[in-house]
């Protein structure tokens, strides 16, 4: 089993203030914050963004940028059903054509599902964790969950990437109740009793726990970082009160600010107890959802010189909590608002996408071999110099641009009006008309310094547009 | 190699136009039906004996058919062609140079839009098939022109406010042709706060900042120059045409700055260079230029020579555009007043031409230019928006050179 060879969680920019919920129903919400994705966003974009930050990470030889050899996608809301949704996380992170992507939906246990096969797989491999978590209009589920997605890249045997974690025991539970359910198009979930899974979750819990301390030679006593993870709120409380690690090592489940991301959830804890630990520590996660499961890892030396670019700490102290409860039940669909006066959105249409997945996933322009010049889209015929066929492929998601001129669309149909549309300059050359995102209408200036960001722009009869967006630099610093 | 243009080879004879607006009560081919009629009328020919046909228009049909059939056309050449917003200069365009090829005798190019059937707001067509990952089907016409406006502002000194005034008193301006215009779609002046407060649609352009959306047809036939007086006693003579067709590349290169077409400038010089002019400024009786919206008409003052670079709002704010300035501009009330039913327009800009050079306009807007002894009339028709256009520019005059 290869070990963890780097990670990154995304958490979305926009925080609903639950004590909006309360100012509009009159009842319900509650304190703190949960994260919540843009109106563009979706489980798949936020896996883009997400593997985009394990992969920045990634050093050592082997570590170019196709690295990874299998992609496991976990969520519990898939963007499409039949259609595999971890092609577009593929073709988006521009992975190895001959790479397998393969999607473990429907259900929140999937996500340590996929942890554990990218884990155990003998070559590289990438588990992306993502979801989104909401419910019907003051439940619960709408005022707890969170939306937010991780991604952590295994190395396989005999890699030679530094490993930053390694897997050192690991147990299981499954057992059939009904916890938690929903049928498929449903906007929500059923519960059964709370304390009916708090008591069945126990045993299980326990089993898995003790199994993976066993199989690693630890006792709790030796645990540093407890991450109990589930959408059972009672049975995590129990889990980590029964399991006897040291009382400091219990970790945040972050429910304050962000809320629980389900699927991810596992997977933004584990990523933001990497952003802080120490060598030679271990790391016990917990995930219970339909059965139980337990990971225990070890720190190594590299973890401190490999962390992911941006902190789950920082993302979370980022975010902006001016949403409000109105806008977020429109992003949901909790809220139908009236479209501009203007011809339905055209869909996306298989061939030239097809045809032009590079560019539209991967944001990969051309470069004119010639004269240097690049073309966004890609050109055959070169803009300056009119060369004919001399281009070479040219990446530009990672790289930071300058917004040149911008206007404020009204008339645009757009899930979230006004449009921001911005020309941008890219660093070194290149430009785009796009739209911005993650801002609101006065923040949008000539001078803007912006990152590419990848989007769900639209969905048209039934077929989701995915393509890129700027967004402002917030990184500190 | 090179751009010779067909000077004075041929002339048009008759010309007709319906008013433009909200034709509830018209289809594309009744409109189609009325400016035919119109011109054959106003040339004495039978619709019959005109030997070809070139139909411009950007989405109300496809085919001769589209004008074959309303006008029982027996067995005639007809051309259905578009050009984005040029689509009606670009008919007039082709049935001129068919007639100065020697092919026909006559010609006839018309052009309709029937825009008010959608039930959209703007001027709404169908993309192609495609990947959905250029930008392009995402935004609308005013938020692309709207980007002029602070390119403009930024580059020339100009306070966001004062250049508000300005654009406001080209819509004000153009209104207030309009007025005076029967065939208009908006007759009515318009005060300036009104136009400035109006509803914001994109970047700082209000909707009294945007054309008319409206149905309506125009219609041009054109002969050998020296045919020419058997049909009227005052024709026009073309002096120019031009079209070009951008490299589409002002979206992606970064010294593209949004303060210029130049596509209309590259048109302008070519037409100028074919009609013999050198200051289109004091040569011209009146000019019909592209205001989809204002900010554009203002940028076009420069691309066309009218004023220098950077001084076209000082231009704009002392009247020089007005109907009684140096050099009136859109004296039939523009896109903006008159409307804008896409495949008409650049007809449309012609037939003002036609009746102001032949002293045919309503008295109160006829020009103290015409009056003066100028005898050449320019028109611009853009397709597109900024950084990719189609730009065309024509110039007719009344007396035909030696």
């Amino acid at each position: 089993m290869g070990g963890l060879v780097s990670y990154g969680a995304y958490i979305p920019y926009y925080r609903l203030e639950r004590g909006r919920i309360a100012g509009v129903l009159g009842s319900g919400g509650g304190r703190g914050t949960r994260a919540v994705a843009g109106y563009d966003e979706d489980t798949t974009s936020m896996a883009v963004e997400a593997g985009r930050a394990a992969l920045a990470g990634l050093t050592g030889h082997g570590a170019e940028r196709g690295a990874p050899r299998q992609l496991f996608f976990a969520t519990s809301v898939p963007a499409y059903a039949d259609k595999t949704n971890a092609t577009a996380v593929h073709a988006a992170l521009r992975l190895s054509a001959d790479a397998l992507a393969v999607d473990m939906a429907g259900a929140v246990r999937s996500g340590v599902g996929a942890l554990i096969a990218a884990a155990q797989s003998p070559v590289p491999a990438m588990a992306v964790l993502s979801d989104i978590r909401t419910g019907l209009p003051g439940s619960t589920d709408e005022r707890d969950g969170g939306d937010g997605a991780a991604a952590f890249m295994f190395g396989g045997e005999g890699d030679t990437m530094p490993v930053l974690a390694e897997i050192v025991g690991q147990g299981s539970a499954t057992a059939e109740f009904l916890d938690r359910w929903r049928t498929p198009g449903a906007t929500s979930s059923r519960v059964w009793e709370e304390r009916f899974g708090e008591q069945v979750y126990g045993p299980l819990a326990d089993a898995a726990i003790a199994d993976a301390l066993k199989r690693a030679g630890l006792t709790p006593s030796q645990v540093g970082h407890l991450i109990v993870a589930g959408l059972h709120a009672r049975a995590v409380s129990r889990t980590l009160r029964a399991t006897g690690t040291p009382t400091e090592a219990a970790a945040d489940n972050l429910v304050a600010s962000i809320g629980n991301a389900g699927t991810a959830q596992a997977g933004i804890l584990l990523a933001d107890v990497l952003d802080r630990a120490g060598p030679d520590e271990i790391v016990l996660l917990v995930v219970l959802a339909d059965g139980a499961t337990a990971l225990a890892l070890r720190t190594t030396k590299a973890l401190a010189a490999h962390r992911q670019p941006q902190p789950v700490a920082a993302q979370i102290a980022a975010g902006n909590s001016a949403l409000e409860y109105a806008t977020f039940l429109s992003w949901r669909g909790f809220l139908d608002r009236e479209p501009p006066r203007r011809p339905d959105p055209e869909p996306v249409a298989a061939p030239p996408a097809q045809r032009r997945a590079d560019w539209k996933f991967g944001l990969v322009a051309s470069k004119c071999t010639q004269c240097g010049t690049r073309s966004l889209p890609p050109d055959r015929v070169c803009k300056r110099c009119h060369a004919v066929d001399e281009m070479a492929p040219e990446p530009l998601a990672d790289v930071p641009a300058t917004v040149t001129t911008y206007t404020v669309d009204r008339l645009a149909y757009t899930p979230s009006p006004p449009m921001l549309m911005v020309v941008i300059d890219f660093d070194g050359g290149g430009r785009m008309r796009c739209q911005l995102t993650d801002a609101a209408e006065d923040e949008v200036r000539a001078g803007l310094r912006v990152e590419m960001t990848f989007r769900r722009l639209i969905t048209a009869a039934g077929v989701h547009n995915y393509f890129w967006k700027a967004r402002p630099v917030r990184r500190e610093g | 190699m090179g751009s010779h243009g067909i000077r004075d080879k041929v002339a048009i004879v008759g010309m007709g136009c319906t008013p433009f607006g909200e034709h509830w009560d018209k289809s594309a081919d009744d409109l189609l039906v009325d400016s035919a009629a119109a011109a054959a009328a106003t040339a004495g020919t039978a619709l019959d004996d005109i030997d070809a046909f070139w139909l411009g228009t950007m989405g109300s049909g496809v085919s001769g058919l589209t004008l074959s059939k309303p006008l029982r056309l027996a067995d005639k050449p007809v051309t259905r062609l578009e050009n984005m917003c040029a689509t009606g200069s670009e008919a007039l365009r082709n049935a001129c140079y068919a007639v100065a090829s020697g092919a026909y005798d006559s010609a006839m190019a018309i052009g309709v839009e029937k825009l008010k059937d959608s039930g959209f707001s703007g001027l709404a067509g169908s993309n192609p098939p495609n990947a959905g990952d250029d930008g392009k089907a995402d935004t609308t016409a005013p938020a692309n022109f709207s980007l002029l406006a602070p390119a403009y502002a930024q580059k020339y000194g100009v306070d966001p406010a004062e250049l508000k005034d300005v654009l406001t008193r080209i819509a004000w301006k153009n209104h207030l042709n309009g007025a005076k215009n029967p065939r208009a779609q908006f007759r009515r002046e318009v005060p300036k706060e009104t136009i400035k407060n109006s509803p914001l649609i994109a970047g700082m352009l209000g909707i009294f900042d945007c054309s008319g959306v409206s149905d309506g047809s125009a219609a041009a036939i054109v002969v050998r120059a020296e045919d020419a007086h058997k049909y009227t006693d005052k024709p026009l003579y073309v002096k120019a045409l031009s079209l070009v067709s951008g490299p589409a590349d002002g979206l992606s290169r970064a010294d593209y700055d949004f303060t210029t077409f130049p596509e209309v400038v590259a048109s302008a010089q070519d037409a100028y260079q074919q009609a013999g002019i050198t200051n289109p400024r004091v040569e011209l009786a009146l000019a019909e230029v592209h205001d989809c919206f204002t900010p554009t008409e203002l940028v076009l003052m420069e691309d066309l020579g009218f004023a220098e670079r950077g001084q076209g709002w000082k231009d704009v704010l002392s009247g020089t555009f007005d109907l009684d300035g140096e050099l009136p501009v859109n004296p039939d009330g523009g896109l903006k007043a008159f409307g804008h039913p896409i495949g008409a327009s650049g007809l449309r800009m012609m037939f003002e031409a036609w009746l102001q050079l032949r002293g045919e306009a309503p008295e109160r807007r006829r020009l103290g230019t015409v009056g003066g002894g100028r005898s050449l009339a320019l028109t611009h028709n853009l397709g597109g928006g900024p950084g990719e256009c189609v730009s065309f520019v024509s110039v007719v005059g009344t007396q035909r050179s030696a």
